[in-house]
């Protein structure tokens, strides 16, 4: 296979990856933010101690953190199908890796959030501030650098899920890699796409890594 | 300004307050001293509430807090500063930032907040800052900060958490001292919990002195000095073990009290030991003569009238 041949494939998966993973972190960082909140709000001594709550959504956390992605994929066919109109896409593969990735983004957050020494948050509630006072102004902007770093872990794990997304339909990298490399042992096309998976996830790194360094004033 | 009544808090089995009353005047700095667990550090949580006490009534400035309900805390807490002692800065927010921070919990408007946060930086020396984050600071910075931070809500009272636990001799005695400025300049009522005795000696007009959850004695200090077997005067300004002939006196306001007492009754009188140092700005202590001559008998009952006679060693 000529690099002509391979261009147009390597640059269609990587686009697919891009539309993947873009739009499942989005939405990881829309749900599992407030859920790392809560998480880490409703434990004992955090802000608004709620022990039933957080036992119930520690276990739906934990149920999706211990599955397979390749296996949560299937399951959630009937949410995917519910939430996009079809089971097989793209557009499709966004739900199951959302869902996969929400429960462990949440747990980086929870982790985030109680690196915030306790003694700031009491000052706040010493000098009036209310609990919503407290969360956006100070657990929040005080976490951010490990919230990026937790974010910059996800985004590396979603790219790696986003390559079972074959299976569904959703094409990207792994897809690639699969079908041409594996099955039609195009050794060629394997390399480039290996070479252009980790060179990917070195930059979201780097970029992570620079950002949380760059939001850190410790 | 302060009044804390027959407060009890347990964490479990452990009894942390047993039955706390205490009261801090207006533009009165009181020392609460004590070891670690004591109690103290509860105790000052539980004038601002960050502690609830399952018994007990706390009224800071007129206000009963323990009848307030969550939006009345909020508010009254606002008028309440706290120090603390490893600062409890907001790490992603500048000096200015963190002194603003207050302001914009009570909503203030962003020009004044700008005019009250370099108003209190100017306060505390450190205006040339506002732009540096608390990792660029050091200790004694940082506890400015702290401090400009807990007055820029315009507080009645400032409560300080072992405020210079954390801080060298140096550092330590020129925060005492802007506190004591503070105190002076802005009328400000201090109440103070530390496990030094110097803190007390060099700020307090009051001190209490705390153990198992319990005040065990509570007073002005040059009251506590004059009173036999005080254990707050005997820890603030310990004497070696007495001497037979020997008696204690306490030294307060009246500061050629040696002198005339040889005049008037004509003795001599000798200083076994001592310990004076400056308390809240005037000589303070307690001094343990060997008085003699004739008149030694007139002398030690006018002493012991005048309620300055400590402990008599036959």
């Amino acid at each position: 296979m000529t690099w002509s041949e391979m261009s147009p494939l390597v640059w269609e998966a990587t686009g697919q990856t891009a539309v993947m993973v873009g739009w499942s972190t989005l939405f990881t960082v829309l749900f599992g933010l407030p859920l790392g909140v809560c998480l880490a709000g409703t434990d004992r001594g955090g802000l608004f101690p709620a022990p039933a709550v957080r036992r119930v959504l520690g276990l739906v956390v934990n149920v999706g953190r211990s599955l397979p992605f390749i296996v949560l994929m299937i399951a959630v066919i009937p949410v995917t199908r519910v939430l996009t109109g079809t089971t097989i896409g793209t557009a499709a593969a966004v739900v199951p890796l959302m869902i996969g990735a929400v429960p462990f983004f949440a747990r980086l957050v929870e982790t985030a959030l109680r690196e915030v020494g306790r003694d700031i948050v009491q000052a706040a509630e010493a000098m009036g501030a209310g609990r919503v006072t407290i969360v956006a102004r100070v657990l929040l902007p005080e976490a951010l650098p490990g919230l990026v770093a937790g974010l910059t872990v996800t985004v590396v794990t979603l790219i790696s899920y986003s390559a079972m997304a074959g299976v569904i339909g959703g094409g990207g990298l792994g897809d690639l890699a699969v079908r041409y490399g594996y099955q039609r042992f195009e050794t060629t096309l394997m390399i480039v796409t290996v070479v252009v998976l980790v060179v990917v996830v070195q930059l979201a790194q780097t970029l992570g890594d620079a950002v949380a360094r760059r939001l850190s004033h410790r | 300004m302060i009044t804390v009544s027959g407060l009890r808090k347990a964490y479990g089995d452990v009894v942390a307050l047993d039955g706390v009353d205490l009261h801090v005047g207006r533009g009165e700095v009181f020392g609460v001293l004590g070891r670690s667990g004591a109690g103290k550090s509860t105790l000052l949580r539980c004038v601002n509430l960050l502690e609830r006490p399952d018994e007990g009534v706390v009224t800071v400035d007129g206000r009963e807090l323990t009848a307030l309900g969550a939006a009345d805390l909020r508010r009254a807490r606002q008028r309440i500063g706290m120090i603390h002692q490893h600062f409890a800065l907001l790490s992603s927010r500048t000096v200015a930032g963190n002194v603003a921070f207050p302001l914009e919990v009570m909503g203030v408007g962003r020009a004044a907040r700008a005019r009250r946060v370099a108003e209190m930086l100017d306060l505390v020396g450190l205006a040339d800052r506002a732009g540096a984050y608390p990792a660029q600071l050091s200790g004694g910075q940082k506890q400015r900060v702290g401090i400009a931070r807990a007055l820029a809500a315009e507080p009645s009272v400032l409560l300080s958490d072992e405020a210079t636990s954390a801080l060298d001799p140096a550092t330590t005695q020129s925060i005492l001292a802007l506190l004591r400025r503070l105190n002076r300049e802005l009328g400000l009522t201090i109440l103070l919990i530390t496990h030094e005795m110097d803190v007390i000696k060099a700020v307090c007009d009051s001190a209490a002195i705390m153990s198992d959850g319990r005040i065990a004695e509570a007073g002005p200090i040059p009251e506590l000095l004059a009173t036999p077997g005080s254990r707050l005067a005997a820890e603030l300004f310990p004497l070696p073990p007495a001497e037979p002939g020997t008696v204690t006196v306490a030294l307060a306001a009246d500061q050629t009290l040696l002198s005339r007492l040889a005049r008037t009754h004509d003795v001599d009188v000798a200083i076994a030991a001592g310990a004076v140092e400056q308390v809240a700005g005037v000589p303070a202590g307690r001094l343990r003569l060997r008085v003699t001559g004739a008149g030694t008998a007139a002398a030690l009952a006018e002493l012991r009238e005048r309620g300055l006679l400590v402990e008599e060693d036959a």
